[in-house]
């Protein structure tokens, strides 16, 4: 996923597994990192020597600003992102549909409380939303489904799934591969997840 | 003559009505008024109504407030943290109401009471749980929710820097709610690490301008304290 960030993106990376993609990101790119509480150009956790809880990531860890970063309040922040100014928005999922409706921040169990924070945004408010998740759940259940069971964050909102087993586009047309990991055929992907997939479009 | 510093917490949260809506700075910990939280707790307000991004890390703070028993709803986007031990069993126990906001559209409804917007249409939310029984519309090919201002009458900002005319300037991301909230309250009250004489501040640096500030307190400067989440936690967003 790194690999496919641009020179020049504004990207927010989700909490959890989304976050890790910042080490991996060319270093001789300029990739600015958007923070929903208020940060532009986010940059590493820094030693704990130099911890600043007023200057933390969306998942309320310290993080350091790198030079050209900027704060602003939280309602510019998320003009930011509804406005359509980011470029990729990463998020984790408990489920994401054929189409590209997307479940993540609920699982709609009784007594689970409800979180939502600036999932349902970011998912609507970037030029692309990304989701990073294994293909299966740990009862071996697809994650990509027909239409998401778990409450929805977002309808229509998803571009792309990385995953352990393959990269995946997803639209008003349904599934296309974009990348399978070597041994699987697309077939066998194909039977795990029971949705069809269409081929490439053009070698990529 | 303007002089907004006020000497003690007491003295700018005097008059705080039962039942008042409060709205407080803050995201995780960073930002978060604690001192202005713990006045609001001595001057013993109660039913309150209080609006914050999360609801309350640890036992301080926030957290300190909801365990008196004198809030009776707390809008928020994100309640459910590692350390909201006070939050989760005030509402798995039925005392606390919670109402949950998207971050985005809670900070936009907080601007437009500020801004004096009667509502707004936004994308944020359509088709969800979280708009349910909401008016919808179809602007431009794209479905909205209609969504309303928060206005509060009460806000409690922690901001770095101030002077007497109620100038703000913030430090880092602890801005986050502070300059929103500071202008959608009757009363806004901050606290400062530090006050400045007049025209001392550059008019240019200034993020909050006096005309939405009510009181200045100055408080010393103490470590923010680590809160949130404990790592990993994955599929989820704050």
């Amino acid at each position: 996923m790194a690999a496919d960030i641009h020179d020049g993106a504004y990207v927010n990376l989700g909490i959890g597994m989304p976050t890790l993609v910042a080490n991996y990101i060319a270093t001789d790119i300029d990739v600015v990192l958007h923070s929903e509480n208020g940060i532009l150009g986010m940059g590493p956790s820094p030693d704990p020597a130099h911890e600043d809880f007023d200057l933390i990531n969306a998942g309320k860890q310290p993080v350091s600003l790198l030079p050209g970063g900027a704060f602003f309040h939280h309602a510019d922040s998320f003009a930011m992102m509804r406005g359509g100014h980011l470029d990729i928005c990463v998020l984790g999922a408990f489920q994401v549909s054929e189409t590209g409706d997307l479940a993540n921040w609920h699982t709609g169990e009784p007594g689970a409380i409800p979180a939502v924070g600036g999932a349902m945004d970011l998912a609507l408010g970037a030029k692309q939303t990304w989701v990073m998740m294994e293909l299966l759940a740990k009862n071996g259940e697809s994650k990509l489904v027909r239409a998401c069971t778990y409450p929805l964050t977002g309808m229509a909102c998803v571009k792309r799934i990385y995953s352990d087993l393959g990269t995946l586009a997803c639209g008003p047309n349904g599934l296309q591969v974009i990348d399978l990991v070597d041994g699987l055929a697309l077939c066998d992907l194909q039977s795990l997840i029971s949705l069809p997939i269409a081929r490439p479009s053009a070698p990529r | 003559m303007i002089n907004k510093v006020a000497q003690s917490l007491a003295d700018a949260l005097v008059g705080t009505p039962d039942g008042a809506t409060v709205l407080i700075g803050g995201f995780g910990t960073a930002g978060v008024p604690d001192e202005l939280i713990a006045g609001l707790m001595e001057q013993g307000a109660k039913d309150l109504t209080v609006v914050n991004n999360n609801a309350g890390n640890g036992d301080r703070g926030l957290a300190a407030l909801l365990k008196t028993g004198r809030v009776r709803k707390i809008v928020c986007s994100f309640p459910r943290q590692a350390d909201s031990h006070v939050f989760d069993a005030l509402y798995r126990s039925g005392k606390l109401e919670l109402e949950l906001v998207p971050q985005g559209n809670l900070a936009e409804r907080i601007r437009a009471a500020g801004a004096g917007i009667g509502a707004f249409f936004s994308p944020t939310g359509y088709g969800t749980a979280l708009a349910l029984g909401k008016e919808t519309r179809e602007i431009n090919g794209r479905m909205h929710v209609l969504e309303h201002p928060i206005h509060g009458d009460l806000a409690l900002v922690k901001a770095e820097i101030g002077d007497r005319w109620g100038n703000l300037i913030y430090r880092k991301a602890a801005r986050n709610f502070g300059p929103v909230m500071a202008t959608a309250a009757t009363r806004t009250v901050a606290t400062v690490h530090h006050i400045a004489a007049l025209g001392e501040l550059n008019p240019e640096h200034i993020v909050t301008p006096g005309i939405y500030v009510s009181k200045i307190v100055r408080i010393p400067r103490v470590a923010t304290q680590a809160g949130g989440f404990a790592q990993p936690q994955k599929a989820r967003h704050a």
